[in-house]
Protein backbone atom coordinates (compact mmCIF):
# COMPACT_ATOMS: atom_id res chain seq x y z
CA UNK A 1 0.00 0.00 0.00
CA UNK A 2 2.99 2.31 -0.32
CA UNK A 3 2.80 4.49 -3.42
CA UNK A 4 6.09 4.80 -5.22
CA UNK A 5 7.58 5.72 -8.57
CA UNK A 6 6.12 2.58 -10.16
CA UNK A 7 3.00 4.70 -10.46
CA UNK A 8 4.74 7.16 -12.77
CA UNK A 9 6.26 4.41 -14.89
CA UNK A 10 2.86 2.73 -15.17
CA UNK A 11 1.14 6.01 -16.18
CA UNK A 12 3.70 6.79 -18.85
CA UNK A 13 3.62 3.23 -20.19
CA UNK A 14 -0.16 3.34 -20.28
CA UNK A 15 -0.25 6.60 -22.21
CA UNK A 16 2.33 5.26 -24.68
CA UNK A 17 0.28 2.10 -25.19
CA UNK A 18 -2.89 4.13 -25.70
CA UNK A 19 -1.12 6.34 -28.23
CA UNK A 20 0.15 3.31 -30.14
CA UNK A 21 -3.27 1.72 -30.10
CA UNK A 22 -4.90 4.98 -31.14
CA UNK A 23 -2.58 5.60 -34.07
CA UNK A 24 -1.27 2.23 -35.25
CA UNK A 25 -3.98 -0.31 -34.59
CA UNK A 26 -7.47 1.06 -34.02
CA UNK A 27 -8.11 3.03 -37.26
CA UNK A 28 -6.70 0.30 -39.49
CA UNK A 29 -8.70 -2.50 -37.86
CA UNK A 30 -11.90 -0.45 -37.73
CA UNK A 31 -11.38 0.69 -41.32
CA UNK A 32 -10.93 -2.87 -42.50
CA UNK A 33 -14.04 -3.92 -40.61
CA UNK A 34 -16.10 -1.11 -42.08
CA UNK A 35 -14.79 -1.85 -45.57
CA UNK A 36 -15.72 -5.49 -45.11
CA UNK A 37 -19.18 -4.51 -43.93
CA UNK A 38 -19.66 -2.35 -47.01
CA UNK A 39 -18.36 -5.16 -49.20
CA UNK A 40 -20.74 -7.68 -47.67
CA UNK A 41 -23.69 -5.30 -48.02
CA UNK A 42 -22.73 -4.68 -51.63
CA UNK A 43 -22.38 -8.41 -52.25
CA UNK A 44 -25.78 -9.09 -50.74
CA UNK A 45 -27.47 -6.41 -52.80
CA UNK A 46 -25.64 -7.67 -55.91
CA UNK A 47 -26.88 -11.18 -55.19
CA UNK A 48 -30.40 -9.84 -54.81
CA UNK A 49 -30.12 -7.96 -58.07
CA UNK A 50 -28.71 -11.05 -59.76
CA UNK A 51 -31.56 -13.15 -58.48
CA UNK A 52 -34.07 -10.61 -59.77
CA UNK A 53 -32.34 -10.49 -63.16
CA UNK A 54 -32.30 -14.27 -63.30
CA UNK A 55 -36.03 -14.37 -62.58
CA UNK A 56 -36.69 -11.79 -65.26
CA UNK A 57 -34.49 -13.56 -67.78
CA UNK A 58 -36.06 -16.92 -67.09
CA UNK A 59 -39.56 -15.54 -67.50
CA UNK A 60 -38.47 -13.79 -70.68
CA UNK A 61 -36.84 -16.91 -72.06
CA UNK A 62 -39.97 -18.87 -71.25
CA UNK A 63 -42.03 -16.41 -73.31
CA UNK A 64 -39.57 -16.54 -76.16
CA UNK A 65 -39.61 -20.31 -76.06
CA UNK A 66 -43.39 -20.30 -76.23
CA UNK A 67 -43.35 -17.95 -79.20
CA UNK A 68 -40.70 -20.02 -80.94
CA UNK A 69 -42.71 -23.16 -80.34
CA UNK A 70 -45.83 -21.53 -81.82
CA UNK A 71 -43.82 -20.34 -84.79
CA UNK A 72 -42.35 -23.77 -85.32
CA UNK A 73 -45.85 -25.22 -85.21
CA UNK A 74 -46.94 -22.70 -87.82
CA UNK A 75 -43.98 -23.49 -90.05
CA UNK A 76 -44.62 -27.19 -89.75
CA UNK A 77 -48.29 -26.85 -90.65
CA UNK A 78 -47.41 -24.57 -93.58
CA UNK A 79 -44.85 -27.07 -94.79
CA UNK A 80 -47.37 -29.86 -94.46
CA UNK A 81 -49.84 -27.85 -96.48
CA UNK A 82 -47.26 -27.06 -99.10
CA UNK A 83 -46.13 -30.64 -99.40
CA UNK A 84 -49.71 -31.78 -99.77
CA UNK A 85 -50.16 -29.18 -102.47
CA UNK A 86 -46.98 -30.35 -104.19
CA UNK A 87 -48.14 -33.93 -104.09
CA UNK A 88 -51.48 -32.91 -105.50
CA UNK A 89 -49.83 -30.91 -108.25
CA UNK A 90 -47.46 -33.75 -109.09
CA UNK A 91 -50.39 -36.12 -109.23
CA UNK A 92 -52.26 -33.78 -111.56
CA UNK A 93 -49.17 -33.31 -113.72
CA UNK A 94 -48.64 -37.02 -113.89
CA UNK A 95 -52.26 -37.53 -114.88
CA UNK A 96 -51.96 -34.92 -117.60
CA UNK A 97 -48.71 -36.44 -118.86
CA UNK A 98 -50.29 -39.84 -118.86
CA UNK A 99 -53.22 -38.54 -120.89
CA UNK A 100 -50.88 -36.77 -123.30
CA UNK A 101 -48.73 -39.85 -123.77
CA UNK A 102 -51.78 -41.99 -124.27
CA UNK A 103 -53.20 -39.57 -126.81
CA UNK A 104 -49.88 -39.34 -128.63
CA UNK A 105 -49.64 -43.13 -128.68
CA UNK A 106 -53.13 -43.45 -129.96
CA UNK A 107 -52.67 -40.90 -132.75
CA UNK A 108 -49.38 -42.54 -133.74
CA UNK A 109 -51.04 -45.88 -133.92
CA UNK A 110 -53.87 -44.40 -136.00
CA UNK A 111 -51.38 -42.72 -138.29
CA UNK A 112 -49.49 -45.97 -138.74
CA UNK A 113 -52.68 -47.82 -139.40
CA UNK A 114 -53.60 -45.25 -142.00
CA UNK A 115 -50.15 -45.47 -143.54
CA UNK A 116 -50.34 -49.25 -143.58
CA UNK A 117 -53.81 -49.05 -145.20
CA UNK A 118 -52.47 -46.61 -147.78
CA UNK A 119 -49.53 -48.85 -148.52
CA UNK A 120 -51.76 -51.88 -148.72
CA UNK A 121 -54.16 -50.04 -150.98
CA UNK A 122 -51.30 -49.09 -153.26
CA UNK A 123 -49.99 -52.56 -153.28
CA UNK A 124 -53.46 -53.97 -153.97
CA UNK A 125 -53.80 -51.53 -156.88
CA UNK A 126 -50.49 -52.50 -158.25
CA UNK A 127 -51.26 -56.12 -157.72
CA UNK A 128 -54.56 -55.63 -159.43
CA UNK A 129 -52.90 -53.85 -162.36
CA UNK A 130 -50.20 -56.45 -162.50
CA UNK A 131 -52.80 -59.20 -162.38
CA UNK A 132 -54.98 -57.53 -164.99
CA UNK A 133 -51.99 -56.79 -167.23
CA UNK A 134 -50.98 -60.36 -166.96
CA UNK A 135 -54.45 -61.39 -167.82
CA UNK A 136 -54.94 -58.96 -170.61
CA UNK A 137 -51.36 -59.17 -171.83
CA UNK A 138 -50.64 -56.43 -174.05
CA UNK A 139 -54.21 -55.38 -174.58
CA UNK A 140 -54.10 -52.83 -172.00
CA UNK A 141 -51.63 -49.96 -172.11
CA UNK A 142 -50.61 -49.14 -168.60
CA UNK A 143 -50.16 -45.61 -169.55
CA UNK A 144 -53.48 -45.20 -171.24
CA UNK A 145 -55.37 -46.73 -168.43
CA UNK A 146 -53.46 -45.24 -165.54
CA UNK A 147 -56.28 -42.95 -164.45
CA UNK A 148 -58.68 -45.88 -164.48
CA UNK A 149 -56.26 -47.89 -162.41
CA UNK A 150 -55.69 -45.16 -159.87
CA UNK A 151 -59.42 -44.68 -159.56
CA UNK A 152 -59.67 -48.36 -158.84
CA UNK A 153 -56.92 -48.20 -156.33
CA UNK A 154 -58.69 -45.33 -154.63
CA UNK A 155 -61.83 -47.36 -154.39
CA UNK A 156 -60.01 -50.26 -152.72
CA UNK B 1 6.86 -24.55 19.81
CA UNK B 2 6.29 -26.57 16.71
CA UNK B 3 2.91 -25.00 16.13
CA UNK B 4 4.22 -21.46 16.42
CA UNK B 5 7.07 -22.36 14.07
CA UNK B 6 4.60 -23.57 11.49
CA UNK B 7 2.60 -20.40 12.02
CA UNK B 8 5.67 -18.30 11.51
CA UNK B 9 6.49 -20.21 8.35
CA UNK B 10 2.99 -19.66 7.05
CA UNK B 11 3.17 -15.98 7.88
CA UNK B 12 6.51 -15.65 6.15
CA UNK B 13 5.18 -17.53 3.14
CA UNK B 14 2.16 -15.23 2.82
CA UNK B 15 4.28 -12.12 3.28
CA UNK B 16 6.82 -13.40 0.81
CA UNK B 17 4.09 -13.72 -1.79
CA UNK B 18 2.81 -10.24 -1.13
CA UNK B 19 6.17 -8.48 -1.32
CA UNK B 20 7.33 -6.80 -4.49
CA UNK B 21 10.78 -6.94 -5.96
CA UNK B 22 11.40 -3.33 -5.03
CA UNK B 23 14.37 -1.31 -6.24
CA UNK B 24 15.31 1.64 -4.09
CA UNK B 25 16.18 4.40 -6.55
CA UNK B 26 18.29 6.34 -4.00
CA UNK B 27 20.61 3.48 -3.15
CA UNK B 28 20.03 1.49 -6.39
CA UNK B 29 19.67 -1.70 -4.33
CA UNK B 30 16.85 -4.19 -3.93
CA UNK B 31 15.02 -3.19 -0.81
CA UNK B 32 11.64 -4.94 -0.47
CA UNK B 33 10.93 -3.24 2.83
CA UNK B 34 11.45 0.32 1.55
CA UNK B 35 8.39 2.50 2.07
CA UNK B 36 9.47 5.75 0.39
CA UNK B 37 8.29 7.10 -2.92
CA UNK B 38 11.49 6.81 -4.96
CA UNK B 39 11.41 3.11 -5.57
CA UNK B 40 10.34 0.87 -8.43
CA UNK B 41 8.45 -2.41 -8.20
CA UNK B 42 10.45 -4.07 -10.93
CA UNK B 43 8.32 -7.23 -11.05
CA UNK B 44 5.07 -5.30 -11.59
CA UNK B 45 6.67 -3.07 -14.19
CA UNK B 46 8.24 -6.00 -16.01
CA UNK B 47 5.07 -8.07 -16.24
CA UNK B 48 2.84 -5.09 -17.03
CA UNK B 49 5.07 -3.96 -19.89
CA UNK B 50 5.59 -7.54 -21.10
CA UNK B 51 1.83 -8.14 -21.30
CA UNK B 52 1.24 -4.75 -22.90
CA UNK B 53 3.90 -5.37 -25.51
CA UNK B 54 2.45 -8.80 -26.27
CA UNK B 55 -1.05 -7.54 -26.93
CA UNK B 56 0.09 -4.44 -28.78
CA UNK B 57 2.30 -6.63 -30.96
CA UNK B 58 -0.69 -8.71 -31.98
CA UNK B 59 -2.97 -5.72 -32.47
CA UNK B 60 -0.50 -3.79 -34.58
CA UNK B 61 0.42 -6.86 -36.61
CA UNK B 62 -3.26 -7.51 -37.37
CA UNK B 63 -3.78 -3.80 -38.13
CA UNK B 64 -0.94 -3.90 -40.66
CA UNK B 65 -2.49 -6.81 -42.48
CA UNK B 66 -6.11 -5.72 -42.00
CA UNK B 67 -8.15 -5.79 -45.17
CA UNK B 68 -11.73 -6.25 -46.23
CA UNK B 69 -11.16 -9.91 -47.08
CA UNK B 70 -12.14 -12.93 -45.05
CA UNK B 71 -10.63 -12.57 -41.55
CA UNK B 72 -8.65 -15.51 -40.19
CA UNK B 73 -7.41 -16.80 -36.85
CA UNK B 74 -6.18 -14.10 -34.49
CA UNK B 75 -7.69 -11.39 -36.70
CA UNK B 76 -11.15 -12.71 -35.84
CA UNK B 77 -10.43 -12.51 -32.13
CA UNK B 78 -8.96 -9.02 -32.30
CA UNK B 79 -11.81 -7.73 -34.44
CA UNK B 80 -14.21 -9.22 -31.92
CA UNK B 81 -12.50 -7.21 -29.14
CA UNK B 82 -12.55 -4.05 -31.26
CA UNK B 83 -16.21 -4.50 -32.09
CA UNK B 84 -17.07 -5.17 -28.45
CA UNK B 85 -15.37 -1.99 -27.22
CA UNK B 86 -16.70 0.06 -30.14
CA UNK B 87 -20.21 -1.16 -29.28
CA UNK B 88 -19.78 -0.16 -25.63
CA UNK B 89 -18.53 3.31 -26.58
CA UNK B 90 -21.31 3.85 -29.11
CA UNK B 91 -23.88 2.78 -26.54
CA UNK B 92 -22.56 5.08 -23.83
CA UNK B 93 -21.73 8.08 -25.98
CA UNK B 94 -22.40 8.02 -29.73
CA UNK B 95 -20.30 11.11 -30.48
CA UNK B 96 -17.31 10.38 -28.26
CA UNK B 97 -13.83 11.58 -29.12
CA UNK B 98 -11.92 9.15 -31.36
CA UNK B 99 -9.45 8.56 -28.53
CA UNK B 100 -12.04 7.08 -26.17
CA UNK B 101 -12.59 3.74 -27.89
CA UNK B 102 -8.91 2.82 -28.43
CA UNK B 103 -8.23 3.93 -24.86
CA UNK B 104 -11.04 1.70 -23.59
CA UNK B 105 -9.73 -1.20 -25.64
CA UNK B 106 -6.20 -0.71 -24.30
CA UNK B 107 -7.48 -0.63 -20.72
CA UNK B 108 -9.71 -3.66 -21.20
CA UNK B 109 -7.12 -5.91 -22.84
CA UNK B 110 -4.25 -4.81 -20.66
CA UNK B 111 -6.11 -5.11 -17.36
CA UNK B 112 -7.57 -8.42 -18.50
CA UNK B 113 -4.11 -9.83 -19.26
CA UNK B 114 -2.68 -8.51 -15.99
CA UNK B 115 -5.57 -10.11 -14.10
CA UNK B 116 -5.18 -13.40 -15.96
CA UNK B 117 -1.69 -13.74 -14.47
CA UNK B 118 -3.55 -14.52 -11.24
CA UNK B 119 -4.63 -17.87 -12.67
CA UNK B 120 -1.03 -19.07 -13.00
CA UNK B 121 -0.20 -21.24 -9.98
CA UNK B 122 1.22 -18.82 -7.45
CA UNK B 123 4.53 -20.57 -6.87
CA UNK B 124 5.63 -21.36 -10.42
CA UNK B 125 7.18 -18.12 -11.55
CA UNK B 126 8.49 -17.07 -8.10
CA UNK B 127 10.19 -20.49 -7.87
CA UNK B 128 11.79 -20.07 -11.29
CA UNK B 129 12.80 -16.52 -10.35
CA UNK B 130 14.38 -17.73 -7.12
CA UNK B 131 16.26 -20.67 -8.62
CA UNK B 132 17.26 -19.25 -12.01
CA UNK B 133 17.54 -15.50 -11.51
CA UNK B 134 18.16 -15.41 -7.72
CA UNK B 135 15.29 -13.01 -7.16
CA UNK B 136 14.04 -13.29 -3.60
CA UNK B 137 10.69 -11.72 -4.31
CA UNK B 138 8.52 -11.87 -7.39
CA UNK B 139 4.87 -10.84 -7.74
CA UNK B 140 3.59 -11.75 -11.14
CA UNK B 141 0.14 -10.10 -11.04
CA UNK B 142 0.69 -6.39 -11.76
CA UNK B 143 -2.92 -5.48 -10.94
CA UNK B 144 -2.40 -6.56 -7.32
CA UNK B 145 0.09 -3.71 -7.02
CA UNK B 146 -1.65 -0.51 -5.92
CA UNK B 147 0.91 1.54 -7.87
CA UNK B 148 -0.13 -0.11 -11.13
CA UNK B 149 -3.86 0.42 -10.62
CA UNK B 150 -3.32 4.00 -9.47
CA UNK B 151 -1.04 4.57 -12.44
CA UNK B 152 -3.88 3.63 -14.74
CA UNK B 153 -6.59 5.54 -12.91
CA UNK B 154 -4.54 8.71 -12.49
CA UNK B 155 -3.82 8.71 -16.23
CA UNK B 156 -7.55 8.43 -16.80
CA UNK B 157 -8.09 11.28 -14.31
CA UNK B 158 -5.65 13.50 -16.18
CA UNK B 159 -7.38 12.65 -19.46
CA UNK B 160 -10.77 13.49 -17.92
CA UNK B 161 -9.47 16.98 -17.12
CA UNK B 162 -7.86 17.38 -20.53
CA UNK B 163 -11.20 16.50 -22.10
CA UNK B 164 -13.04 18.85 -19.74
CA UNK B 165 -10.81 21.75 -20.72
CA UNK B 166 -10.83 20.89 -24.41
CA UNK B 167 -14.60 20.57 -24.71
CA UNK B 168 -15.86 23.14 -22.23
CA UNK B 169 -13.02 25.61 -21.89
CA UNK B 170 -11.90 26.99 -18.52
CA UNK B 171 -14.97 29.21 -18.23
CA UNK B 172 -17.44 26.46 -19.05
CA UNK B 173 -15.74 24.15 -16.61
CA UNK B 174 -15.75 26.79 -13.88
CA UNK B 175 -19.44 27.41 -14.53
CA UNK B 176 -20.12 23.70 -14.28
CA UNK B 177 -18.18 23.51 -11.03
CA UNK B 178 -20.12 26.39 -9.57
CA UNK B 179 -23.65 25.70 -10.77
CA UNK B 180 -24.03 21.96 -10.79
CA UNK B 181 -26.08 20.30 -9.36
CA UNK B 182 -27.74 23.05 -7.24
CA UNK B 183 -28.62 26.33 -8.89
CA UNK B 184 -31.52 28.78 -8.71
CA UNK B 185 -32.11 30.19 -12.17
CA UNK B 186 -34.44 33.07 -11.42
CA UNK B 187 -36.84 34.54 -8.93
CA UNK B 188 -36.32 36.13 -5.52
CA UNK B 189 -34.33 33.09 -4.31
CA UNK B 190 -31.37 33.88 -6.62
CA UNK B 191 -29.57 35.19 -3.56
CA UNK B 192 -29.33 31.59 -2.34
CA UNK B 193 -26.79 30.89 -5.08
CA UNK B 194 -24.12 32.53 -2.98
CA UNK B 195 -24.58 29.68 -0.53
CA UNK B 196 -25.06 27.01 -3.17
CA UNK B 197 -21.89 27.69 -5.15
CA UNK B 198 -19.46 26.52 -2.41
CA UNK B 199 -21.60 23.44 -1.87
CA UNK B 200 -21.48 22.69 -5.58
CA UNK B 201 -17.71 23.09 -5.71
CA UNK B 202 -17.15 20.80 -2.74
CA UNK B 203 -19.50 18.19 -4.18
CA UNK B 204 -17.79 18.34 -7.54
CA UNK B 205 -14.33 18.01 -6.00
CA UNK B 206 -15.37 14.98 -4.00
CA UNK B 207 -17.03 13.47 -7.07
CA UNK B 208 -13.98 13.97 -9.27
CA UNK B 209 -11.44 12.78 -6.72
CA UNK B 210 -13.56 9.72 -6.04
CA UNK B 211 -13.27 8.70 -9.69
CA UNK B 212 -9.61 7.67 -9.86
CA UNK B 213 -9.60 6.45 -6.27
CA UNK B 214 -12.57 4.15 -6.78
CA UNK B 215 -11.23 2.90 -10.12
CA UNK B 216 -7.84 2.02 -8.67
CA UNK B 217 -9.02 0.61 -5.35
CA UNK B 218 -11.77 -1.51 -6.92
CA UNK B 219 -9.35 -3.27 -9.25
CA UNK B 220 -6.62 -3.53 -6.65
CA UNK B 221 -8.97 -4.81 -3.95
CA UNK B 222 -10.54 -7.50 -6.06
CA UNK B 223 -7.30 -8.84 -7.43
CA UNK B 224 -5.36 -8.52 -4.20
CA UNK B 225 -8.06 -10.40 -2.32
CA UNK B 226 -8.13 -13.07 -4.98
CA UNK B 227 -4.39 -13.52 -4.83
CA UNK B 228 -4.38 -13.57 -1.05
CA UNK B 229 -6.93 -16.37 -1.06
CA UNK B 230 -4.80 -18.34 -3.53
CA UNK B 231 -1.87 -17.90 -1.15
CA UNK B 232 -3.93 -19.00 1.87
CA UNK B 233 -5.19 -22.09 0.04
CA UNK B 234 -1.57 -22.86 -0.85
CA UNK B 235 -0.65 -22.57 2.85
CA UNK B 236 -3.46 -24.97 3.67
CA UNK B 237 -2.28 -27.44 1.01
CA UNK B 238 1.33 -27.19 2.20
CA UNK B 239 0.40 -29.36 5.20
CA UNK B 240 0.05 -32.32 2.81
CA UNK B 241 3.39 -33.96 3.64
CA UNK B 242 3.27 -33.62 7.43
CA UNK B 243 0.26 -35.76 8.35
CA UNK B 244 0.61 -39.12 6.66
CA UNK B 245 -1.68 -40.56 4.03
CA UNK B 246 -4.84 -39.01 5.43
CA UNK B 247 -3.11 -35.63 5.57
CA UNK B 248 -1.90 -36.04 2.01
CA UNK B 249 -5.41 -36.78 0.76
CA UNK B 250 -7.07 -34.15 2.93
CA UNK B 251 -4.65 -31.28 2.52
CA UNK B 252 -3.05 -32.10 -0.81
CA UNK B 253 -5.96 -33.22 -2.93
CA UNK B 254 -8.49 -31.17 -0.95
CA UNK B 255 -6.30 -28.10 -1.26
CA UNK B 256 -5.89 -28.71 -4.97
CA UNK B 257 -9.64 -28.93 -5.42
CA UNK B 258 -10.16 -25.72 -3.46
CA UNK B 259 -7.53 -24.00 -5.61
CA UNK B 260 -9.38 -25.20 -8.70
CA UNK B 261 -12.75 -24.02 -7.39
CA UNK B 262 -11.34 -20.61 -6.45
CA UNK B 263 -9.62 -20.31 -9.84
CA UNK B 264 -12.89 -21.04 -11.60
CA UNK B 265 -14.70 -18.46 -9.52
CA UNK B 266 -11.87 -16.04 -10.12
CA UNK B 267 -12.33 -16.49 -13.87
CA UNK B 268 -15.53 -14.48 -13.41
CA UNK B 269 -13.83 -11.73 -11.45
CA UNK B 270 -10.96 -11.30 -13.92
CA UNK B 271 -12.90 -10.18 -17.00
CA UNK B 272 -15.52 -8.42 -14.86
CA UNK B 273 -12.95 -6.13 -13.25
CA UNK B 274 -11.34 -5.39 -16.62
CA UNK B 275 -14.78 -4.63 -18.06
CA UNK B 276 -15.81 -2.41 -15.14
CA UNK B 277 -12.58 -0.43 -15.38
CA UNK B 278 -13.10 0.06 -19.11
CA UNK B 279 -16.78 1.01 -18.91
CA UNK B 280 -16.25 3.49 -16.09
CA UNK B 281 -13.36 5.07 -17.99
CA UNK B 282 -15.57 5.45 -21.06
CA UNK B 283 -18.39 6.91 -18.96
CA UNK B 284 -16.07 9.41 -17.27
CA UNK B 285 -14.48 10.51 -20.54
CA UNK B 286 -17.84 10.75 -22.28
CA UNK B 287 -19.13 12.86 -19.37
CA UNK B 288 -16.10 15.12 -19.64
CA UNK B 289 -16.79 15.73 -23.32
CA UNK B 290 -20.47 16.64 -22.91
CA UNK B 291 -21.37 19.76 -21.02
CA UNK B 292 -24.23 19.74 -18.56
CA UNK B 293 -25.48 23.01 -19.98
CA UNK B 294 -26.12 21.35 -23.33
CA UNK B 295 -28.17 18.63 -21.72
CA UNK B 296 -30.59 21.11 -20.19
Amino acid sequence: MDPNATLIVQSVTFLVFVALMWRLAWPQILGAMEARQAKIAEGLSAAERGEKALKEASSKSEGELKAARAQAQEIISAANKQSAQLVEKAKADAEAEKARILAAGRSEAEREIAQAKEALRKQVGELAVAGASKILKREIDAKAHADVLSELAAQV
Amino acid sequence: MAASEVQEDSGAYVLHHLTNLRLNLQTMKFDPGYKGFWALDLDSIFFAILLGVIFLFFFIRVARKANAGVPTGIENFIEMCVEFVQGQVKEISPHANSLVAPLGLTIFVWVLLMNVMDILPIDWLPYVGEKVFHLHHLRIVPSTDINVTFGLSLSVFVLIYIFNFAYKGPIGLAKEFATHPFFVKSGPMVVLNVLLIPVNIVLRLVEDIAKPVSLALRLFGNLFAGELIFVLIAVFASNAFDHGVAGFIGFGIGGGLIQLAWAIFHLLVIPLQAFVFMVLTIVYLAGASTSHAEEH
